[in-house]
């Protein structure tokens, strides 16, 4: 994977596969130059077989190919950035993945497209609410979906106007708390002030 | 620095979006919109499908197709990521392959605009003879 942000999605399309409900993503940067990054689903778990060989690039519960790559390439980006790696799962009631990193670690994967791939993740799967606190010293921001679609009063998340306004809401929250992933924001905003349509 | 957005921006928008939602059902059914997925696997998301679904949402906007665009996991094209399965109405779905954002033009462009056929198709749908 090219950076945290891919990881984050690939693991959550594995949380949408199980059918969750709800999808918490947690972001944490220390100061020391710590960072862990949580998944958490209330999808049908697994068993503890399947939790055991989880982390076996060999092992997938799918049938359409013989590997499952996800799980192991996350593991790889935090053991060699310093980290921790873990998996635990209680069949019937959720998931957690949950990974550390050294931020400042010279083989840290690059943070990516942060706010770019939650607004996806929310826009492809409307009826999934996904939950995404991101904290750092300077202070935390919460993003729901079930807040979101309250305001919205039934417009749909995925309309356009909606998830382009979510993208935008959302980076600039969190660059002003000085979160990591958000270094396309120049970018976004100018691509929205150039859209015609505007 | 201008204001930040929040929540109550987002619902000052809301009657707009709606009513502009509420202006194209009358003309469109869903039954008539182009259907477009992404494969999003692990395989799909390491070959850049986050990029091609952008695209596909953005332009699509852009350029007034009424479509929608979805993600799907994988269709086990692993080698031929990212690939994206494309549903013109009153046609069969097609798997593109090897799609990039340049691709990704080239199928709206040339496919979904005009029906012609752009190079990448990965062959799913067999039909025989008896069918």
């Amino acid at each position: 994977m090219k950076n945290m942000a891919l990881h984050i999605m690939d693991i959550v399309q594995n949380s949408i596969r199980a059918q969750a409900g709800l999808i918490q993503i947690t972001i944490e940067e220390t100061d020391p130059g710590l960072a862990s990054v949580n998944i958490t689903d209330d999808g049908s778990g697994m068993t503890e077989e399947v939790l055991a060989k989880v982390t076996d690039p060999f092992y997938t519960s799918r049938t359409t190919r013989r590997v499952g790559l996800g799980i192991p390439l996350f593991r790889q980006s935090a053991e060699q950035a310093g980290g921790n790696f873990s998996v635990n799962s209680t069949q019937g009631s959720g998931t957690v993945v949950n990974a550390t990193f050294y931020k400042h670690h010279p083989d840290m994967v690059p943070w990516g497209d942060i706010p770019g791939v939650i607004i996806l993740m929310v826009a492809a799967n409307p009826t999934t609410d996904f939950v995404y606190l991101h904290r750092t010293p300077k202070g935390e921001y919460l993003f729901d979906t079930r807040e979101i679609k309250e305001q919205l009063d039934g417009v749909p998340i995925n309309e356009h106007e909606v998830r382009r306004f979510l993208r935008n809401m959302l980076a600039e929250n969190l660059t002003a708390i000085g979160a990591a992933g958000v270094l396309r924001m120049k970018t976004i905003k100018d691509k929205a002030n150039n859209e015609p349509n505007n | 620095m201008s204001k930040i957005k929040t929540l109550a921006d987002l619902r000052n928008m809301r009657d707009e979006v709606r009513s502009k939602i509420n202006l194209r059902e009358k003309s469109e059914s869903p039954e008539q919109m182009v259907q477009v997925r992404v494969a999003m696997a692990t395989c799909g998301i390491a070959s850049g499908a986050k990029e091609v679904m952008e695209f596909m949402m953005d332009a699509m906007e852009k350029r007034g197709i009424e479509a929608v665009v979805t993600q799907t996991g994988c269709m086990s094209y692993c080698f031929a990521e990212p690939t994206i399965e494309v549903t013109v109405p009153g046609k069969d779905p097609i798997v593109f392959g090897y799609v990039d954002v340049k691709k990704a033009d080239e199928v709206i462009e040339k496919y979904i605009r005009n029906g012609e056929l752009v190079e990448g198709i990965i062959p799913v749908n067999y039909q025989s003879i008896d069918e």
